[in-house]
């Protein structure tokens, strides 16, 4: 699915990714943790293609392709998606309209045609549900005047419409109370398949509960540092990322 | 990231599709102004005594005033008006009654223009929905479905037509909302103007389709003063529409129009223009002046008037329509986009004067500017004494993109009735990369990714155009941005 080796990216002449190693087989959901600037969000952006990171060693395959020399909508296109940390608001601009935009670009690149009109917003409707989303939420321009938990939810609607091969939710379960955490949970384990990966990058175990993972690594100062099962979440939760920084340290010196 | 240079780069070759120059056989007067150019023009048009006088009063007034320069937030070269020649038209006069009349040069125009005569002809006796009137250069060419319209006693028909064929109309109104002492543009448009569209809906009737005009300027060297009359008598609406380019040349040219709307009891007029006149080429050579003066009278009580606007186009833009708020009740809306770009400079709003009772106004204004262009809203609110209850809101938000682009907000409000309410907001943001990198998350590439966030960011004006309108607008939008960040 996704082949990353040796990654070394920078942001405005900081290196921040130092040489990150990452494999994610088809139907593998890979959590990344760590504490706050490690470089979690770094690695999401770097992969989706933001423009600001700059890839300066290293190398990134993506269904076969090497994915640093695509442009972040062909990535998109390509199968990745990303749930926004932060998501962005498009004031005047509708969910759905955005929505069909998106897609209709990326049959555009399979040599599709642009999606029937009834039949997207009988996917619309249908996707909805999976995260118990609004049905006003999605006439509503995007992201504008939505709850923290809404913006969420809205993220992995659009992931179900667009139905990636990779989605990668950076922190998609930070802010949220513990329902809607597990409606957003339930919506990504009802889009787990044998065919699509997942990489949850998250700061608390929690979310691990209701989204259990393959692996689980540890990024730490732009490298991942540890790899472990499901539990390393837990132990990670018990004793904090200080005997995981010390180790570090240590392996540094 | 280099594809959005070439985005950039392809755009700007690309962007203006008007700037053709139609090899139309034409007359010009001689370039300069004087009484005596005054003269010839209302000669050529064959007018009557009273309209001379006009003219003449208009030009002599004009030679008294002086050049505004100062004020608005515009900086550009003088105009020499001796170097202009103020009068041209197409030497062969199409018919009104049969196109095959109708120069063939012409006839492909509009069909550049997208507004094929043709196709509006055979669209009579369908349920068609708009009438054409179209002035290239000076003078009004064609007026469509003036029979379909005269059923109702609806007057559509260019203004010299009007002169002729209804001089109680025109000397009734004409003047009475943009008197020629009102400005040193409207003086000299009151003195030279050579054409326009003239359009009155008589008592209790609504007017059944979309009037439009649609105005060209052709030749070099010339300049374009064309007047638009609108009267919307007791309980009648009328919706009318003015679109408008010209070809690229790297000459500035004079666009210096009136227009004027009298709106009577319970008369409502909805106004919607796209101006698109050539902006110049990117580093500023050529393009547009656009010095206009429109202004509305609600005159009588339970009146509307509604100014929408789409300015993407033009070197320099210097125009505030307005409206008089003299009725009770009466209510005056302005919704407006304006976009600059490279190095265009646009200084426009509106001006709403409240005088009546329950007089309510609405401002919507929102500013794009891009390039290294400077964008002001400059914007008069005005309640005076005897104005009870007055109410206006105004919004004007301005969108910046890039760091090379200037946006500047200049509202002045003055009440004199302490029962006014007047609410002003006003934002400025610039448009994100965070928004671009979001889109292109989600496979739209960023050219379409500007023409959606523009678009959203002017919703709320494109959602007052009448629909065909509006999808010129949004592609335009589009075109006149596309390449502008990064
Ligand atoms: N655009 C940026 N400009 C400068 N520094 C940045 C930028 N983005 C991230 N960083 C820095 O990179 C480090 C990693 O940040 P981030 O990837 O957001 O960490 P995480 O998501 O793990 O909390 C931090 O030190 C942060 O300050
Ligand atoms: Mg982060």
């Amino acid at each position: 699915m996704i082949s990353i080796k040796n990654l070394h990216a920078s942001v405005e002449g900081k290196e921040i990714l130092k040489g990150l190693n990452l494999e994610v087989k088809p139907g593998e959901v890979h959590a990344i943790m760590g504490p706050n600037g490690s470089g979690k969000s770094t690695l999401a952006s770097v992969l989706a293609g933001r423009e600001d990171y700059e890839v300066t060693e290293g190398e990134v395959t993506f269904n076969g392709k090497n994915l640093i020399e695509l442009s972040a909508e062909d990535r998109a296109r390509e199968g990745l998606f990303l749930a926004f940390q932060y998501p962005i608001e498009i004031p005047g601009v509708s969910n759905i309209n955005f929505l069909k935009t998106a897609i209709n670009e990326i049959r555009e690149y399979k040599g599709l045609d642009p999606i029937d009109p009834k039949q997207f917003l009988a996917l619309v409707k249908e996707k909805q549900k999976l995260v118990e989303l609004d049905g006003k939420l999605a006439n509503r321009s995007v992201n504008e005047g939505f709850s923290g938990g809404e913006k969420k939810r809205n993220e992995i609607f659009q992931m179900a419409m667009l139905e990636p091969t990779l989605g990668i939710l950076d922190e998609t379960d930070s802010g949220l109370d513990i329902d809607a955490l597990r409606i957003v949970a339930n919506g990504v384990n009802k889009l787990r398949s044998p065919e699509r990966s997942f990489i949850v990058v998250t700061h608390y175990q929690r979310l691990l509960d209701y989204i259990v993972p393959d692996y689980v690594h540890v990024l730490y100062n732009g490298r991942i540092v540890k790899t472990g099962p499901k539990e390393l979440a837990l132990e990670l939760e018990e004793k904090g990322y200080d005997w995981i920084k010390s180790d570090a340290q240590n392996a540094a010196v | 990231m280099a594809d959005k240079n070439e985005i950039l780069e392809e755009h700007i070759s690309s962007e203006y599709k008007y700037g053709f120059v139609t090899d139309i056989d034409t007359e010009f007067a001689p370039k300069g102004l004087n009484e005596d150019i005054v003269r010839f023009i209302s000669k050529k048009k064959n007018e009557p005594e009273w309209m001379l006088e006009y003219r003449l009063k208009a030009f002599r007034h004009w030679l008294t005033m002086e050049e505004p320069k100062h004020w608005a937030h515009l900086d550009y070269p003088a105009v020499n008006f001796q170097d202009i020649s103020y009068y041209a038209a197409p030497k062969k006069k199409p018919t009104v009654n049969s196109m095959d009349e109708v120069d063939p040069e012409l006839v492909k125009t509009f069909e550049k223009l997208g507004i094929s005569l043709e196709e509006q002809k055979r669209l009579v006796g369908m349920e068609s929905k708009i009438a054409v009137d179209a002035v290239i250069d000076s003078v009004s060419v064609k007026t469509t479905f003036k029979e379909v319209l005269a059923e109702k006693g609806i007057i559509f028909c260019s203004f010299s037509e009007a002169v002729h064929e209804h001089p109680e109309l025109i000397r009734q109104y004409m003047g009475s909302v943009v008197p020629y002492t009102d400005n040193y543009y409207a003086a000299l448009n009151s003195a030279v103007f050579s054409d326009g569209s003239f359009c009155y809906i008589p008592k209790g009737v609504r007017c059944p389709m979309e009037l439009s005009t649609y105005f060209r300027i052709n030749s070099s060297g010339t300049g374009q003063f064309e007047r638009t009359l609108i009267v919307a008598d007791e309980g009648a609406y009328v919706s009318y529409l003015e679109g408008c380019t010209a070809p690229q040349r790297d000459e500035n040219q004079l666009h210096a129009a009136v227009v004027e709307i009298v709106a009577q009891k319970d008369g409502e007029v909805k106004y919607s223009t796209v101006q698109n006149w050539y902006p110049g080429d990117k580093n500023g050579k050529g393009g547009i002046y656009n010095f206009v003066t429109k202004r509305g009278i609600c005159a009588g009580s339970n009146s509307k008037i509604s100014w929408t606007q789409v300015e993407t186009g033009s070197a320099i833009t210097w125009k505030y329509p307005s409206v008089i708020l003299k009725g009770d009740n009466s209510i005056g809306e302005f919704y407006s986009v304006a976009v600059t770009n490279n190095m265009q400079q646009a200084d426009t709003g509106t001006k709403m004067l409240h005088i009546g009772r329950n007089t309510k106004s609405t401002i919507i204004s929102k500013g794009i500017s891009a390039g290294k262009s400077n964008n002001s809203y400059r914007g008069l609110v005005r309640i005076s004494k005897g104005a009870k209850n007055a109410r206006n809101f105004s919004q004007c938000d301005s969108l910046l993109m890039g760091d090379k682009c200037g946006a500047h907000t200049f509202p002045y409000i003055e009440i004199h009735d302490k029962s006014g309410v007047v609410e002003h907001e006003a934002t400025t943001s610039k448009i994100g990369e965070d928004q671009i990198f979001y889109c292109n998350q989600r496979g739209i590439d960023t050219e379409k990714a500007i023409g959606l966030i523009v678009n959203g960011y002017c919703k709320e004006v494109l959602n007052q155009l009448p629909m065909e309108f509006a999808v010129e607008a949004q592609k335009l939008l589009a075109v006149s941005l596309e390449g502008s960040v990064g």
